[in-house]
């Protein structure tokens, strides 16, 4: 199957159509609140709450014997919440910083997760098989029942920023100042961790507990390359945390042995490369054609400024000089000269140049409006 | 007799063994300029956050108006230090200047027509208001200053606090935001800074406080401005000449 036939079965097929729908609708529960992540700089706290997340679906396995996804997201679900409040807990109480602690209860709930995983694998448990999906995520083993769960929780998601959007607005830019103002900030500060728990624990089942906090982040880091509202950054993290899931849906079944998770992720990183590249305000490519034309208008301006100093010396402005006084001025390049001609600014004749009463003009402009600048 | 706007009562702070404010009692009457002076780590952002209850004090109370400070809310307005957000984030001067309505419109309600008014006419009086759709971050350091003392007029308060509002802005700006905190002292207001710059004082101010640790001196600023007093709150034989 090529990507053309991809995009004609997913409106037909069952099975295709479940996880497209699957992974774009959390791509973009993920992208949205991703956001909020990113730009609380807890970036890594997905990553933490993802791997606190692999004991519990261990320990629900081997309480209740049974594999179906929603008791086991369950017990992902509470230790999900356990580690991220045991991170909260150390960061408030005592000197660690939150790197260490984050870092401290993703590799100790990580350890004990894949613990309890070889010793459920050494038990001769025919349901056993498969619990390792949870690590890198197998997106074909989507059902019905679990995008609809996607798709409440998403659902949910939305009305709750929707009535809170101010709140977490003020929370995200100045927590200090929102509790002056009256808001319990806690409130709000668990409300939106919850949530991000949530999504992550609802990712396990199709991205895997490792690249789960790449969901998050990536395409809220591509979005904000875009804008400077944040609303539209949430909104674009939405959209591009979909477009992932679609297409990386789309390759993964077209290739036929590509796992989903890493490819969604690739996709993912393909955003986050682009818009790194070439937003028209952060663009690193943007931002260094601005940086060469700002330095080339420069040049012209300060070798204008060096013509001017000589042509104010003469009676008459456009009296010829010869171009080897230039050499004497650092800024001066053969192309500089092109350009001021090209602007009739200055006029060639054999190897003299001489400025017109335009490029005096706008010579004695330029003066005035540094020494403006000045004031 | 003019009434107390601020009353704090055995105030003691610490963030682990050491406290940071030890027994502070402090008596703010309403309508003064005041400035809290006091070396680094002598409590001064502290003091404000705990009257704002931004911190929990081990001990003490704050009374505004004779009142605890959740029932006085909407008589008190803040500006932060300018350092203690990112102003990377996403949002513009007007939206910043915008949540200082948050308060008054209390949970889930948005901002309407109203309030984004008062926020325009708090960004007039600062001077911001061709600023107003600007990314935050590309405004410079004083601009952003502007912005957050716009967002705590915005509030519409009697009392107002502010943490080193002076601080890394340009002349022009400092010169623009005393004028704005002597209209409201004018209108009755009762502001209280945070402030650094000494030889400033005299001409700001009306009322001083001198911290470190412990509450130094409190009083009007030409009777206790002195040389003593510096002494005493900045521990070396500190020489100020107070111009008259």
């Amino acid at each position: 199957m090529n990507i053309q036939e991809y995009f004609s079965l997913v409106f037909s097929d069952y099975t295709l159509r479940t996880i497209t729908l699957g992974t774009a609708i959390l791509g973009a529960v993920t992208g949205m609140l991703g956001s909020f992540a990113v730009l609380r700089k807890q970036s890594l706290l997905g990553d933490a709450i993802s791997h606190a997340a692999l004991p519990g679906i261990a320990i629900a396995f081997l309480m209740t014997g049974a594999k179906d996804s929603n008791t086991l997201l369950l017990g992902a679900l509470v230790s999900g919440l356990i580690g991220t409040f045991w991170i909260r807990g150390i960061i408030t109480k005592t000197h660690l910083k939150s790197d260490t602690a984050l870092g401290l209860i993703l590799s100790l709930f990580f350890g004990f997760g894949m613990l309890l995983l070889t010793h459920i694998q050494k038990q001769p448990n025919a349901n056993q098989a498969g619990l390792d999906k949870y690590l890198f995520g197998q997106a074909a083993t989507l059902v019905e029942s679990d995008v609809w769960m996607m798709a409440i929780v998403t659902g949910i998601c939305l009305i709750v920023l929707l009535l809170f959007w101010k709140e977490f607005k003020i929370l995200l830019f100045d927590k200090d100042y929102a509790k002056t103002l009256g808001f319990n900030t806690k409130t709000i500060d668990i409300l939106i961790t919850s949530f991000i728990v949530l999504a992550i624990v609802l990712g396990l089942q199709t991205v895997g507990v490792v690249l789960m906090s790449a969901m998050l982040l990536a395409p809220a880091a591509a979005a904000r390359q875009w804008t400077n509202s944040l609303a539209t950054m949430v909104f674009l993290a939405a959209i591009f945390g979909a477009l992932s899931g679609v297409f990386g849906t789309a390759i993964s079944a077209s290739q036929n042995n590509l796992s989903t998770g890493p490819v969604i992720v690739l996709i993912a990183a393909v955003f986050v490369f682009v818009s790194f590249v070439f937003s028209p305000s952060r663009g690193l490519l943007f931002k260094q054609i601005r940086f060469i034309k700002n330095r080339r208008d420069l040049e012209l301006h300060k070798t204008l400024a060096f013509m001017y100093h000589i042509a104010e010396t003469h009676d008459d402005i456009s009296h010829p000089h010869e171009i080897k006084i230039l050499n004497n001025f650092q800024g001066f390049t053969r192309g500089t000269l092109k350009k001021l001609v090209e602007k009739n600014y200055v006029t060639l004749q054999g190897t003299t140049w001489s400025l017109t009463h335009e490029g005096f003009k706008s010579a004695s402009n330029l003066y005035n409006q540094l020494n403006k600048n000045d004031e | 007799m003019t009434k107390i706007a601020v009353q704090v009562d055995d105030l003691t702070v610490a963030y682990n063994y050491k406290p940071v404010l030890w027994d502070i009692d402090l008596e703010i009457p309403e309508g003064v300029l005041m400035a809290i002076v006091g070396p680094n780590g002598a409590g001064k952002s502290t003091l404000i956050k705990s009257i704002l209850g931004i911190l929990k004090p081990i001990a003490g109370s704050v009374t505004i108006y004779g009142k605890s400070y959740e029932k006085q809310r909407s008589l008190v307005a803040y500006v932060p230090q300018k350092g203690s957000v990112d102003w990377d984030f996403p949002t513009t001067a007007l939206d910043v200047v915008m949540m200082g309505t948050y308060g008054s419109l209390g949970w889930i309600k948005r901002p309407r027509q109203k309030e984004k008014k008062a926020a325009l006419e708090a960004l007039e009086k600062v001077g911001m208001l061709p600023f107003k759709n600007r990314q935050i971050s590309q405004l410079s350091g004083g601009q952003q200053q502007r912005i957050f003392l716009a967002r705590a007029l915005v509030q519409d308060a009697s009392i107002y606090f502010m943490d080193e509002p002076f601080q890394g802005v340009d002349a022009t700006t400092e010169i623009a935001i005393i004028n704005i905190l002597k209209e409201l002292r004018k209108a009755g207001k009762t502001v209280i800074v945070v402030h650094h710059d000494l030889q400033t004082v005299p001409e700001y101010f009306d009322w001083v406080t001198f911290l470190n640790v412990k509450k130094i001196a409190t009083g009007p600023v030409k009777d206790i401005f002195n040389d003593d007093n510096l002494t005493k709150t900045y521990g070396i034989n500190y020489k100020v000449s107070i111009q008259e």
